[in-house]
């Protein structure tokens, strides 16, 4: 199904099972443990050998030598990979290190070798036995430094290395208020809870690899081409993925090295990294500095932004895209953004949870707050006034649905706004200087091509397969809704397939573009079954309704397991995208509200209340929308509050790897959150009208954080994370 | 290798395992109870969490050989589809969860952790040592914490334990 | 994890024996600290000797009206005893801001005073440690110290001792009871137990190869307000920045232990005489001659400030 011009009624718009609060329908899976993780299938397939992953202990240079022997000589050992002995390997393209190093070292931690033995106590121990003889390189690890050198990038999907529209210089220089300040976001972990695992088993020439995959084709492709072989000979399988927030997006070491431990050890084997090694093994956020200019009249209006990034990669790395969102969110006539990559030899750079626009709105809505600040104006009201229904840059452009300063007013209503002294560090209670925040929510809509297959079986159940991924997003469940209201059948007559690349290739999960293309597919899917029931009945395909498992046609009704028939009736369609998106600009809006404690002694910050508001089409389901939101949240506090993967700039490496040392927020750092979405509807989007939540609910949430800080304190810090050190000689005295 | 033998969900099991063997791994990769999860190995994520007589335990920083005679507990021993326990139905009511992976570990933890408010134990957050601990989403919060959730359904989480709580006086 | 052996013990004196006699041994109670470093190879126990069996967990009176705590009571037992919270509140407090409830439930007494530094260059096996490996360097000296010690160090070291118990313990004068491979028994006030960094950071206690902690006993209890104040970036399960524990008296005499910022609880009497003075005088005595890093030079002014509100709260 192509999907070219504006939705129009269709079933989805009946809201009898889509739009409604269910319980997920995989919850009495996960509750009960039974929902199986990659490392945990035991099921499908026997003999599975364990094992172990050696990364690198430099961060650059060369392995001169290798000795296995002490490994290879241990109780239970099958087999031990390295770069050496494992055959040409590629490197796709969705990478930019090599997944299995040596003899060239390319960031800390990569992986050198795989050892396999029957347990996994003996994978371990004898992996700790391989003895490696480095010789060490130097490398550019302090992006800081590396800043002067930083080049342009190419082109990516956050857009060029430049853009401008008007006289930014000219208005800057003329702006009668202006603001000019320097933002730095450091480096980043998904954290997930679930260790990147694999298990893999050959038949012959065929491969099936178990995994925690975001993306199956991507995943499949990737696959094929590290191993040089055909893609239809990998089966890729990953039905529940305990957390990926990009991290989970390409095949990593677990994967291949799984594959050629199986090959070696001519068994089933499986792997998962050890948190230790993930850190510096994995992808990460970048680090950005970024500066900022904003000029504006006296009364408020923009009339100059301008956004600069700079952040590091390994070569052939791309960017942190953080200035995309400056490109849209605010009016003015004079602007422009630039980014600027550097060369850094620390571990591959790549998407975390709204890549660019998560520290780029970090910096952009800190700097606006400080920019009302100037003008003596109220930041929400600010922002209302900057306020545009077009692409600034392309004024005959608008956007397909901006609900931005409702967002804003409905929230400041909400959150209390008014009873807020707007004067830095006048309100205390007891121990703790208050301040509330505000920030803008703001990330477009992207819209990937996606298909499922439905069959209808003669007990009147829908099946649903498709390669989607549920990775707590709660696909399953909105892919089960919209069959469901497609079909015309309740949800528990649905089952839902998901993450085996044997299924239709959907969107994936990324870029929260998965819930509306998904689903979308599914919607495609549907049609074509509910067309193939229509036609097997006679009826005509435009007025047959599909209600309470029947399908009816003027006075005739039939039971849909009766119109399946003995051997049922299937249908497989892809939504695809004409350019909806080019002609109108599709993004999702939102405010969020903070208020934070600091403590007038320790200088400690502890989040008291939060509010976020979105605007973000159809809300699919309600429940599992409104946890995208709140755990983007407390992503965000984390972004805001303590989240920094440190440099060792002299070794060349993430020193705080693992989960004690890279802190994440625990129950006592959140609080209640609130969420209020928008009735919004977006016939731009695709059939379904909906947009995705995932990733607006962190963009935004760092600098409502900061600028609540701001206001509790009067102390504005710039670098995040704010950690109490860069607030103690500020604090007032005890 | 040694032998060791527990109890485990209300059946006795016997093991002859490598004296490495952690009590997580056995229970994952020798009993096939894969309801514990292995977040990080290393006692710093919760997901691993059983009760063992009772008191819940990071079963990754432990050894199987260490609880010879023990009893036990895992998320299976709580509740399976079709025959849950009120803690794991309140987490579906309030998606206490997301990706699904620490969800078992919080769901132990947050039944003993009811446990141990009712026992009188105080926290950290306990404003007075010597009075009896109350249910507080504060008590909850700080008490949950040895639990973390990356894909953050915390205020879900407490709101799961509050209602369990409330429905037993 | 390398391989070993492993036996339940049967008597103290028999398990201090065993520890003598056979190389690589080590004692493993709650495990919670020896496991973790043992997965990552940073100990090497070639024998194990549990000693979870010994019957080493009563807390009960003193016939001089302290408080005996058996080397095996676990941190949530201790936390939650009626007396410690009545009359030891600062180390009740201590406990329930350490770790997590799970690693409470499991880490004992004697386990907890002994646990190592969460320095993440002795974290790492990859880089230099010379208290992982003597004679290695130290890759935190002009690394990532953020977390590190400002007092005590050597150019060897400058690792923090993590424990919070500890602090309760060094401000509660608590005596740590052992006993060692030739049956012998020995008590060690608290104050001497920790030994610094100087050219042997790997040795942190004056425990002899072997010596097993029986029981650590506090003295009478001294009255005054006990107040535990642990600074983290995260509001739980966070090792301390800085902590401050302290005993105060309503004339305002008492007792002060900072704990984050050296390799053992910091405590000065010369400090303590301070106390009626207030915070700043506490702490010039208590820092003097502290030596921090430009990262973590911020423990200076955050010990003088939590200390501001420490006494602060002992008056309300």
């Amino acid at each position: 199904m192509k999907f070219d011009t504006p939705a129009t009624n269709n079933p989805i718009d009946q809201l009898k099972v889509i739009g409604h609060p269910t319980d997920r329908i995989d919850g009495p899976l996960k509750t009960t443990g039974t929902a199986p993780y990659a490392y945990e299938r035991h099921d499908v397939v026997a003999h599975q050998a364990y094992g172990y992953v050696v990364g690198a202990a430099i961060a650059k240079g060369r392995i001169a030598g290798m000795d296995l022997s002490k490994a290879k000589a241990e109780p239970g050992v099958l087999a031990v990979v390295t770069a050496d002995n494992a055959g040409k390997l590629k490197k796709a393209d969705r990478n930019t290190a090599k997944l299995l190093g040596g003899p060239e070292i390319e960031h800390y931690h990569q992986a050198i070798a795989l050892v396999v033995a029957e347990t996994f106590e003996e994978a371990r121990a004898a992996a700790m036995l391989i003895a490696v003889d480095y010789v060490p390189a130097g490398g550019a690890f302090d992006l800081a430094a590396a800043k002067g050198s930083a080049k342009k990038s190419e082109p990516s999907f956050g857009g060029p290395a430049d853009t401008a529209a008007g006289d930014f210089a000219g208005a800057f220089a003329a702006a009668p208020v202006k603001l000019d300040e320097t933002y730095s976001t450091p480096d980043q972990a998904h954290a997930m809870m679930e260790p990147h695992a694999s298990i893999a088993a050959w038949d012959g020439d065929r491969l099936t690899v178990w995994t925690s995959n975001q993306m199956i084709d991507w995943g499949r492709d990737d696959m094929a081409k590290t191993l040089g072989i055909a893609k239809d000979k990998v089966h890729l399988i990953s039905p529940y993925v305990g957390g990926g927030f990009g991290g989970k997006l390409w095949v990593r070491a677990d994967a291949l090295l799984a594959a050629l431990g199986a090959r070696a050890a001519k068994r089933p084997v499986k792997v998962a990294l050890p948190r230790p090694l993930i850190f510096n093994n994995t992808t990460h956020r970048p680090a950005t500095i970024q500066r900022i200019r904003i000029g504006a009249s006296p009364d408020g209006k923009i009339t100059a932004i301008g956004h600069e990034s700079w952040s590091g990669d390994l070569p052939d790395g791309g960017p942190e895209t953080a200035v995309g969102q400056t490109r849209l969110l605010y009016a003015g006539a004079n602007r422009m953004t630039a980014m600027r990559l550097a060369t850094l030899d620390l571990p591959e750079g790549n998407a975390m949870r709204a890549p660019g626009e998560a520290p780029g709105m970090m910096a952009l809505e800190i700097a606006v707050d400080e920019m009302a600040e100037k003008l003596k104006l109220d930041p929400i009201e600010f922002r209302i006034l900057n306020d545009t229904a077009v692409d600034p840059e392309h004024p005959k452009r608008p956007f397909s649905q901006r609900h931005f300063a409702e967002c804003l007013r409905i929230g400041a209503e909400h959150f209390g706004w008014r009873k807020r002294n707007a004067s830095p560090g006048k309100t205390r209670e007891g121990r703790f200087l208050i301040g509330t925040g505000v920030a803008a929510a703001f990330r477009n809509n992207l819209v990937l091509a996606s298909g499922a297959r439905v069959r209808l079986d003669n007990r009147g159940v829908v099946t649903v397969e498709t390669d989607m991924t549920d990775i707590g997003t709660g696909s399953y469940t909105i892919i089960g809704q919209t069959a469901a209201e497609m079909m015309g059948v309740p949800l528990e007559r649905v089952v839902v397939r998901l993450g085996d690349s044997a299924y239709p290739v959907s969107a994936g999960s990324g870029g929260q573009f998965g819930a509306n293309s998904s689903t979308a597919g599914v919607y495609a899917a549907c049609v074509k079954l509910r067309d193939a029931v229509a036609r097997k009945l006679g009826f005509n395909s435009a007025d047959a309704i599909f209600a309470d498992g029947t399908v009816h046609s003027g006075n005739r009704s039939v039971p849909l397991a009766e119109a399946a028939g003995e051997r049922g009736l299937e249908a497989e369609d892809k939504i695809e995208f004409g350019d909806l998106d080019k002609k109108y600009q599709q993004s999702t809006f939102g405010a969020h509200f903070v208020e934070v404690g600091v403590d007038v002694a320790t200088a400690e910050i502890r989040v008291r209340r939060m509010l976020a508001v979105c605007a973000a089409g159809r809300i699919l389901n309600p429940k599992s929308a409104r946890s995208q939101v709140i755990g983007a949240m407390t992503m965000g506090v984390g972004a805001a509050l303590m989240e920094e993967l440190v440099v060792d700039k002299r070794r060349g490496f993430f020193v705080n790897h693992d989960l004690a040392g890279y802190e994440v927020p625990v129950h006592a750092d959140i609080p209640h959150q609130e969420v209020i979405f928008l009735d919004e509807t977006d016939p731009m989007s695709s059939p379904m009208k909906a947009k995705g939540v995932g990733e607006l609910g962190i963009c935004g949430v760092g600098a409502a954080v900061a600028n609540a800080i701001y206001n509790a304190t009067g102390i504005r810090v710039r670098d995040y994370p704010i950690t109490l050190d860069k607030l103690i000689d500020r604090m007032p005295a005890v | 290798m040694a032998k060791v033998s527990f109890n485990v969900n209300g059946e006795s099991r016997a093991l002859d395992l490598d004296t490495r063997t952690t009590l997580l791994d056995a229970l994952r990769e020798h009993l096939l109870l894969t309801g514990s999860k292995k977040g990080c190995d290393h006692g710093q994520c919760g997901a691993c969490t059983v009760m063992v007589n009772g008191r819940r335990i990071n079963s990754c920083l432990t050894l199987a050989v260490m609880h010879e005679g023990d009893a036990i507990t895992t998320i299976e021993g709580l509740g399976m589809p079709g025959h849950l326990h009120p803690l794991q139905q309140a987490f579906i009511k309030h998606d206490g969860y997301q990706c699904g992976y620490c969800t078992p570990g919080q769901i132990v933890s947050a039944v003993a952790v009811l446990d141990e408010i009712k026992a009188g134990i105080p926290s950290h957050v306990s404003a007075d040592l010597n009075a009896i601990p109350q249910v507080a989403e504060a008590e909850l919060r700080e008490r949950m914490s040895g639990n973390i959730c990356r894909c953050g359904a915390y205020s879900n989480i407490v709101d799961a334990i509050t209602e369990v709580a409330g429905s037993k006086g | 994890m390398k391989p070993f052996t492993y036996e339940r013990a049967q008597s103290p004196a028999e398990a201090a024996a065993a520890a003598a006699r056979i190389a690589g041994a080590k004692f493993i109670a709650g495990g919670t600290n020896l496991l973790d470093l043992m997965k990552l190879e940073i100990e090497t126990p070639a024998h194990l000797i549990d000693v979870n069996g010994l019957k080493l967990d009563t807390i009960e009176a003193t016939a001089e009206g302290g408080l005996r705590i058996g080397a095996l009571a676990r941190n949530t037992d201790l936390a939650a005893d009626p007396r410690v919270r009545r009359n030891y509140g600062l180390l009740s407090r201590a406990l329930l801001a350490g770790a997590s409830g799970q690693l409470r439930n499991k880490a004992t007494t004697a386990g907890n005073l002994l646990q190592r530094t969460r320095c993440p260059y002795f974290y790492d096996t990859n880089q230099p440690c010379n208290k992982r490996q003597p004679g290695s360097g130290c890759a935190a000296i002009g690394g990532f110290s953020r977390q590190h010690a400002v007092l005590g160090v050597s150019e060897n070291c400058i690792a923090t001792q993590p424990s919070d118990m500890a602090v309760a313990m060094m401000a509660l004068d608590a005596t740590v009871e052992t006993v060692r491979a030739d049956g012998a028994t020995r008590k060690i006030p608290i104050a001497d137990f920790y030994r610094a960094p100087a050219d042997t950071p790997e040795t942190e206690t004056v425990l002899a190869p072997g010596e097993l902690i029986l029981a650590v006993t506090l003295p009478k209890p001294v009255g005054g307000k006990h107040i535990y104040h642990k600074v983290r970036d995260r509001a739980s399960y966070a090792f301390a920045l800085v902590s401050v524990g302290a005993i105060v008296q309503r004339d305002g005499s008492g007792r002060a232990a900072l704990g984050g910022v050296a390799h053992k609880p910091w405590r000065i009497a010369a400090a303590e005489a301070e106390m009626p003075r207030g915070a700043k005088a506490v702490a010039e005595r208590l820092l003097a001659g502290a030596t921090p890093t430009h990262e973590n030079a911020f423990k200076l002014p955050l010990v003088e400030r939590t200390l501001a509100a420490v006494l602060s709260d002992a008056r309300a």
